[in-house]
């Protein structure tokens, strides 16, 4: 895929690009139907544990449970040597300075929700300090949520400047925009929002904050790949993606890569350009991997939940 | 001194103008009695190549018509048949009718013309089908009009025949070039004055008088007829229509036990059916079922 | 914070186009080394003595041998079903009659994935569509019929209608079991008997349903199923006991046959070739759009009589559609048939991938630019690349002609009106798609669009319950659906 490098003019974007519900829906199942064997598949499985947003985001959360995480992100199964790290662990602004602390050293990223997350029903003044706290405190990325209420009214131009805004406020912090597209119910709505963000700064556009289901599906996520795609297109620039809640298993991340893989190719096969916001999902992973290895189907008592 | 009578001529009627044959030919068809009906064009294959033509070009705009305006022709043309009805019978007599059977032949006709009046804007929904696939589409048949039909008009009638193969064919959208009963041409011409004056645009029916024996082979071979109708039990005229109509696969009807006069057999919505084509439109649709609310 | 970020980040290859081989068994399907053919309700040895040999497209091996029905075998076989018609078939009560094509629809789902593999063997489509689509649409199909068999005085207003008799099919190798489900399913609901012929190149999966039909115990001679070349059908189509003609297959055969019953009452039916009009508007929801487009002509290797084989692009959007389409295409995998992640399998037989060269070489020819798929194609077996032309114009052979493989021939317009008229300017009339995101608009096009099947915002969907057959060239008569029904009645 090659795009020309241009300076993208903001366009309406009440003129998004419709989707079509069905068609989309059956692209998605097809990426399904790809059979994932031998090499692709391990390849596929440690790529997969490499992109995974390690993530706490309960009321409950503390610093200890932070620890433990961020703990079991350096080490996710140690007895298979030569796996990789997760890309990150997301927590919430309290929590960012107790992962950075526990994570130091390592190559894991600290990310961070902010701006009134998960419902974002605050004031501008609030969010931008949310984020400045948690980037002052050591996050790496920050994941903020739009304000799908003003979206819905059709007030595109301040959740534009909203999300430019809080670019603004990230500084060298990359920003993931999420769209909570559980809220949004229509893929045009998905795709409409997909565009905003990108053009406001987004470097991620991300599904949903797994508090509102549904959260991430295949054909929600190929809708915002297509429109990242497209922005690529116009623009030249690369935007990051990021399906959050809902893929706890080894197959359907294995379909996610297979659909990312073949809508925007070899370039966002990485975990700088593609992540999983997940929590259960290593572990699925894990012991598909040891099977994969022992040829044998493995018990959960063999892997620590957190 | 009595006075002389002014003698019709008797004209083919193409594209709503009623020309002279180019050909320049004439037949004398007689009654039983012998007696000449009058002299009446001879029409060629270029009087057919240019009816077909007319046909073509008057297609677009009547299978657009609303099937509502398409019956309120179709009763317009019942209502001046039924106005000129002496006239008719008049001809039908001098063609050999006995002046019972000429008046049960007028009556037939205009009541076929109401017949099939009344089935324009309803036989699509007797033959259109919503189809229940299997997946989360809106799938839909419905007849159109195949296009040109190219009609061999019964022979034994003058009138009823003539009226009971144009009838269904136009009122499904269709246009034609009818071929009139080659020994008992009178009517043919006299309706197409009435269809002249009947808001059937020009071109949507044209009427040729001749020889089937001439014409049949073009009817059947030309490339830009959808559909041929013949009437007859000739064996070998059947043949020659279905291997020509092979030239652009035709569509063929053959109608030979037909009795016109019987309202049971010689009129129904399968004659319009006849010389329709189903299409089949599919479209997503965008939510299935209550519970896939969303995605 | 500025400061510099170590990396966690891992490079492993995850190649979509080289995923591992993930090849559907071959042990499930068990092909013979040698049909005869079945009559009466036994196979038998042909009086001709002949056999002929079926290949696999992906490798030119061969699968098996088959009998070449002569005129004698013929005889035989009409012979079988007029007796089964007379005496037995006609004469049951409708509901049995539609017991027995339940009987037979369930048992093709049961040995679905028998079929699948057979028919991917035997054709070269990819198993991926002959277990996804072919076989278990050509089961539905049974189901769809089996119902209407008691029911057929519902279908046509004020008529009784009834069976016309012997019915001789002869269908194509392009969706082999799905075109025999298509034939003998409303043949047997309406009360016919069928003699039928598949195409020479894919008996196999019709040699497996007789072994069904066997099984079910459908009374013998109600479905004769033979097989050979031209010769077979042209005897089947000049049998003088035969009552009704259903051909699927080229235009140009479909005219000899429509002349070669022309002296005899039989009753015809001809689905046949088309090129088919995919308009895509600058409304459209254009990512849908490209991938309709992708299916409507890379389906089945373009080996589809209703395949979007025209595109028509608004020159506002051709840029981003060809850029788009381009790089669908590239993700496309081509060859092995066999392995679940193919998308496009073998051409059906050398003599089709000939054809299919010669167009590519008119098309280059014509002045046409070419663009073809970098896939590498394997070295044995009948392969093309999917190949699109750009800069096609309407009178170009490649934009007029029927090429049945895996070549798409884009031309652009400006209104509606011109594409409506393009579109229409072909003796064809089978399919047409349209893609724009206005109902009004969808509505236009699809009652102007002169063919028999149009798909909006969709392409190449089938379904029992839904209408096929062409307008114009492209054949009459219509298969599916209630009015799949009239081809086998007397109304």
């Amino acid at each position: 895929m090659i795009a020309e490098k241009k300076i993208a003019a903001i366009p309406d974007f009440s003129n998004s690009p419709h989707i079509d519900h069905v068609g989309v829906e059956e692209r998605a199942s097809r990426f399904t139907k790809r059979s994932i064997k031998a090499e692709t598949k391990l390849n596929g499985l440690k790529l997969t544990l490499n992109m995974i947003d390690l993530t706490t985001l309960e009321g409950k959360d503390t610093d200890g449970k932070v620890k433990q995480l961020c703990y079991k992100a350096q080490h996710l199964h140690d007895s298979y040597p030569g796996l990789p790290t997760v890309a990150a662990v997301c927590v919430y602004p309290s929590m960012v300075s107790v992962a950075k602390k526990s994570l130091e050293g390592s190559a894991i990223n600290v990310a961070s929700v902010a701006t009134a997350f998960p419902s974002g029903q605050a004031s501008r003044d609030v969010k931008i300090r949310d984020v400045k706290f948690a980037v002052n405190n050591g996050a790496d990325e920050v994941d903020m949520v739009i304000s799908r209420g003003k979206f819905l009214q059709g007030e595109y131009n301040f959740v534009f400047d909203e999300i430019a805004a809080v670019k603004e406020a990230c500084g060298t912090a990359r920003l993931k925009v999420i769209l909570e597209t559980g809220e949004l119910v229509t893929y045009d709505k998905v795709r409409r929002a997909s565009d905003i963000a990108m053009y406001a700064g987004a470097d991620f556009i991300k599904t949903s904050t797994g508090k509102i289901s549904p959260a991430a599906t295949m054909p929600v996520t190929l809708v915002m790949l297509e429109a990242i795609r497209d922005f690529y297109y116009k623009t030249g620039k690369m935007i990051a993606m990021k399906p959050a809640g809902g893929i706890s298993k080894s197959k359907a991340a294995l379909h996610y890569l297979v659909m990312l893989k073949e809508t925007l190719g070899d370039a966002w096969m990485n975990n700088h350009w593609f992540r999983f916001g997940a929590s259960s999902l290593a572990n699925d992973v894990l012991m598909q991997l040891e099977k994969e290895r022992t040829g044998v189907y493995q018990s959960a008592n063999y892997f620590s939940v957190d | 001194m009595t006075r002389i009578e002014v003698l019709k001529t008797y004209k083919i009627y193409i594209g709503g103008q009623f020309p002279r044959t180019e050909s320049g030919r004439y037949y004398s068809p007689k009654n039983k009695n012998g007696q000449s009906l009058a002299n009446v064009c001879l029409s060629s294959r270029k009087d057919f190549r240019d009816a077909v033509v007319a046909a073509r070009g008057a297609f677009g705009g009547w299978s657009a018509k609303s099937a509502f305006n398409r019956s309120q022709i179709l009763y317009r043309i019942a209502e001046m048949l039924e106005g000129r009805r002496a006239q008719f019978v008049d001809e039908l007599i001098k063609q050999s009718s006995s002046a019972k059977d000429a008046e049960n032949e007028i009556n037939l006709s205009i009541d076929r013309l109401i017949y099939y009046a009344g089935w324009c804007d309803k036989f699509q929904q007797v033959f259109s089908s919503v189809n229940p696939v299997a997946s989360s589409h809106f799938n839909f048949s419905v007849p159109e009009p195949t296009g040109i039909v190219a009609i061999i008009a019964p022979q034994n009638t003058s009138l009823l025949g003539l009226v009971s193969v144009i009838a269904p064919t136009i009122a499904g959208g269709n246009t034609c070039v009818v071929l009139a009963s080659e020994n008992k041409p009178l009517c043919s011409v006299t309706f197409s004055e009435v269809i002249n004056s009947s808001d059937v645009p020009g071109g949507v029916i044209n009427v040729l008088t001749g020889k089937s024996s001439e014409l049949i082979k073009y009817f059947a071979d030309h490339m830009d007829v959808n559909a041929v109708v013949y009437c007859e039990k000739d064996k070998e005229s059947q043949q020659l229509i279905k291997e020509k109509a092979a030239l652009n696969v035709k569509r063929v009807l053959l109608y030979n036990s037909i009795n016109w006069e019987d309202e049971e057999k010689g009129q129904s919505p399968y004659f319009i059916i006849d010389t329709q084509e189903i299409k089949t439109t599919w479209h997503p649709i965008e939510t299935v079922g209550s519970a896939k609310a969303g995605y | 914070m500025a400061k510099a970020r170590k990396n966690n980040t891992v490079k492993l290859t995850f190649d979509t186009l080289q995923y591992a081989p993930a090849p559907e068994s071959k042990s499930i399907a068990k092909i013979d080394a040698q049909y005869d053919l079945f009559i009466n309700g036994k196979f038998e040895k042909p009086l001709s003595k002949k056999y002929f040999d079926t290949i696999n497209p992906a490798t030119e091996e061969k699968l098996s041998s088959v009998a070449d029905a002569n005129v004698a075998d013929v005889d035989k076989a009409v012979q079988a079903a007029r007796v089964a018609h007379d005496k037995i078939w006609s004469k049951m009560p409708a509901k049995e009659r539609g017991k027995y094509i339940y009987r037979i629809a369930r048992m093709i789902q049961e040995r679905a994935r028998e079929f699948s593999v057979i028919e991917t063997l035997d054709g070269g489509k990819p198993i991926r569509e002959s277990r996804d689509i072919d076989i278990p649409l050509a089961a539905n199909h049974f189901f769809y019929y089996a119902g209407w068999a008691d029911k057929l005085q519902y279908a046509f207003p004020n008529i009784n209608p009834k069976p016309l008799g012997v019915a001789g099919q002869i269908i194509p190798w392009n969706f082999p079991l799905l075109m025999a489900a298509w034939k003998i399913a409303p043949a047997l609901a309406t009360g016919n008997t069928v003699v039928l012929k598949p195409a020479e190149t894919t008996p196999l999966t019709a040699l497996k349903l007789a072994e069904i039909i066997q099984e079910s115990d459908l009374p013998p001679g109600v479905v004769n199923i033979i097989t050979g070349a031209a010769a077979t059908g042209a005897a089947i189509v000049n049998h003088a006991d035969i009552n009704k003609i259903a051909f699927t297959g080229s235009t140009e055969v479909g005219k000899i046959i429509q002349r070669a019953v022309a002296g005899t009452d039989k009753k015809l039916t001809l689905e046949l070739g088309g090129k088919a009009a995919n308009i895509i508007f600058e409304d459209a929801a254009i990512d849908q759009a490209v991938e309709g487009v992708i299916n409507g002509i890379f389906f089945n290797q373009g080996h589809v009589c209703c395949a979007g084989s025209r595109l028509f692009v608004q020159e506002s959007v051709y840029k981003i559609v060809m850029q788009k389409l381009k790089d669908r295409i590239a993700t496309l995998i081509v060859g092995d048939p066999m392995d679940k992640n193919t998308d496009v399998g073998a051409i059906n037989s050398k003599q089709q991938l000939e054809t299919i060269h010669k167009y590519i070489n008119i098309g280059k020819k014509e002045g046409a630019d070419i663009f073809e798929s970098n896939c590498i194609l394997p070295k044995k077996g009948f392969f093309c690349k999917p190949t699109l032309f750009t800069n096609v114009a309407q009178s170009s052979r490649i934009a007029q002609e029927e090429i049945f493989g895996p070549v798409l021939a884009i031309q652009t317009f400006i209104t509606e009106d011109e594409v409506i008229e393009k579109a229409n300017n072909t003796p064809f009339g089978l399919s047409a798609g349209v893609w724009t995101d206005k109902g009004s608009k969808v509505f236009n096009l699809t009652s102007k669009l002169r063919a028999g099947v149009i798909w909006a915002n969709t392409y190449n969907k089938f379904d029992p319950t839904s209408p096929f057959g062409g307008y114009k060239e492209s054949g009459f008569g219509r298969e599916g659906g209630l009015h799949g029904l009239s081809a086998y009645l007397n109304v």
